[in-house]
């Protein structure tokens, strides 16, 4: 059995037929974890026993005849913000080293009940803050494609042991990017769903008017099954939304002839690299041989779209991180004389430098006097930005663009640079701002071999026409432009 | 706008943070950067302009009421089982007030 050829569909098939048990996925994936981890470090922790137990699970429910839920056997990797009781969740912090968590996520809940194995907990810059895996406080993760090049963040863990097979799925946080850019960086796919379509309780929160879990895997099928099993209304979250969760896998068919994709004109700068403008032009191409129109669009608000992500991600970041104070949970620094002494010294020892940043930013931003012209005004700027999108949709069904400007960077070389980092998410942040849903797919590599993605984005709860297109796409080849 | 030192002070005070001196001229650099950058928002006009709270709904299209009434939760063993530091069954902080 050749693990790399893996999908959900083909694992489902050797354990309906005998060929192979869960376990002995589990067991082949567990290796491959072992021989692989130290080389890229995708994984934070990882707990052998607890995935043989779940594979177990499943082989007896194969033995005694009884029927498999939709995902039996597939093993997934889990970003290490989301809860999975009994599991250690860092959020790639020291704050939380030896955090273990006492309850599920929904998310967990809705995978375990399909059978899914748990393989291990990924790694992500800390609290999801970054672009690169570079700020997780124990060690970044590689690119699997070229070690010395990051996976891109904060999922980078995530997409990272997708790309190198040491998972045939993960789970990702996607709050600006987070599960888009790590997926172009790693030549997977993968996706953000419109904000409320997946629950977030037992994500820790980083900002809580732009979070989505999504999933990222190596094909669009895999992507739209697990977008199915975590996808729907949860009481817990107040947030999600009760809209009807379609069939997304079994509605994966042919694409509408004369679908209109939208190219921003303000998306066409000179800030992308030829290497990019070259994949992406290319997928364009694809796109209008299987017969998509495509038509010049308007988002006149595009240059203030990362001004007024940052402002409101910090913002709400500043208010979520309030709670890490060592009186309930985490980290606590002995021995302080003081309530207030002793907050301070176990934030101070718990964050890193870039949480730090961002906690102070969205202070300031909050802080009284400053209030409105900072925070209010983001998002005042964040309805002129939603304006330009319900236009573009009136013209369009989906709107295209690259996902990074560049193609994925050293390690090293932003991470001095924090402004730099935040200029580089100009693609992704809308979807998060919009609430849009947002699927990143690979169209080919640069001449070094560094992969490059394209992003589709649809209007709200239309994941099913940009799964759609993504299918087509891979189907036609796009993924090996 | 420009921070200076003693807002970067105040700030941290808010966000219970501590800093080094030398961390803090860093933080000044650092923050003037980006507050420089995110002031390119004072450009637009948005006067009459609601500010977008919840993304994709308002609560009023979307309310979660239920019924007022106990379900399980945690144990109070099960809540301290992270605590840094619990006795008889509670957080323990150092001390809150003041001798003064």
């Amino acid at each position: 059995m050749e693990i790399e050829s893996l999908t959900s569909e083909k694992i489902r098939s050797l354990i309906d037929q005998g060929e192979v048990s869960a376990s002995e996925i589990c067991q082949a994936f567990i290796k491959r974890i072992e021989k692989c981890n130290p080389d890229f470090e995708a994984l934070l922790h990882f707990d052998p026993e607890f995935a043989l137990k779940q594979a177990k699970c499943i082989d007896r429910i194969k033995e005694a005849g009884d029927p498999l839920p939709e995902l039996a056997g597939v093993p997934m990797v889990i970003k290490d913000n989301l809860l999975i009781r009994g599991l250690r969740c860092t959020c790639g912090s020291k704050n939380l080293e030896n955090f273990v968590a006492p309850y599920n996520a929904t998310v967990i809940d809705r995978l375990e009940a399909a059978g899914v194995i748990f393989l291990g907990k990924a790694n992500l810059d800390e609290y999801a803050m970054g672009s690169s895996t570079e700020n997780s406080a124990f060690r970044p993760t590689r690119n699997p494609h070229h070690r010395a090049y990051v996976p891109g963040g904060s999922s980078g863990g995530s997409a990272a042991a997708v790309a190198a097979n040491m998972s045939v799925a993960a789970l990702g946080s996607d709050t600006g990017g987070s599960i888009r850019q790590p997926a172009s960086f790693c030549g997977v796919v993968g996706m953000k769903p419109t904000y409320s379509r997946v629950s977030r309780y037992g994500l820790v929160a980083f900002g809580s008017s732009l979070d989505q879990i999504g999933p990222l895997a190596h094909n669009v099928t895999d992507v739209a099954k697990i977008l199915k099993v975590i996808s729907g209304k949860d009481p817990r979250d107040a947030t999600s939304l009760g809209v009807e969760v379609p069939d997304y896998p079994s509605n994966l068919g042919p694409l509408i002839n004369g679908l209109k994709i939208g190219m921003p004109k303000q998306y066409q700068t000179s800030g992308i690299a030829q290497t990019v403008q070259g994949k992406i032009a290319a997928s364009l191409k694809l796109l209008q041989d299987l017969g998509c129109e495509l038509i010049e669009i308007d988002l006149p608000h595009t240059n203030y779209a990362i001004a007024t992500y940052y402002v409101i991600a910090m913002a709400e970041a500043s208010s979520n991180l309030a709670r890490f104070d060592g009186v309930r949970y985490g980290l606590r620094v002995p021995g302080q004389v003081d309530l207030a002494s002793m907050y301070r010294k176990t934030r101070d020892a718990g964050f890193g430098a870039e949480v730090k940043r961002r906690i102070m930013l969205g202070t300031f931003v909050l802080s009284s006097g400053y209030y409105d012209d900072y925070y209010l005004k983001a998002q005042q700027v964040r309805t002129l930005i939603k304006h330009d999108f319900e236009a573009a949709f009136q013209k369009v069904d989906v709107i295209i663009s690259p996902t990074s400007p560049t193609p994925p960077f050293r390690l090293g070389e932003k991470i001095n640079n924090p402004l730099s980092m935040y200029l580089s998410d100009v693609f992704t942040i809308t979807a998060n701002l919009v609430g849009i849903p947002g699927i990143v797919v690979p169209c080919g590599q640069t001449p070094d071999g560094l992969p490059v993605g394209i992003q589709l984005m649809g209007k709200h709860f239309d994941e099913q026409v940009i799964l759609n297109l993504a299918f087509a796409f891979e189907q036609a080849g796009g993924f090996t432009l | 706008m420009r921070i200076d030192r003693s807002q970067v002070n105040y700030i941290a005070d808010l966000a219970h943070l501590v800093f080094t001196e030398e961390e803090k001229q860093q933080f000044i650099g650092q923050l003037n950067s980006i507050l420089d950058y995110v002031a390119q928002l004072n450009e637009l006009d948005t006067s009459g302009i609601e500010p977008t709270a919840q993304v994709v709904h308002t609560s009023e299209q979307n309310y979660s009421w239920r019924a007022d009434q106990c379900r399980p939760t945690f144990t109070q063993e099960q809540s301290l089982t992270n605590g840094p530091e619990t006795g008889s069954g509670h957080f323990k902080v150092p001390k809150v007030i003041s001798e003064k």
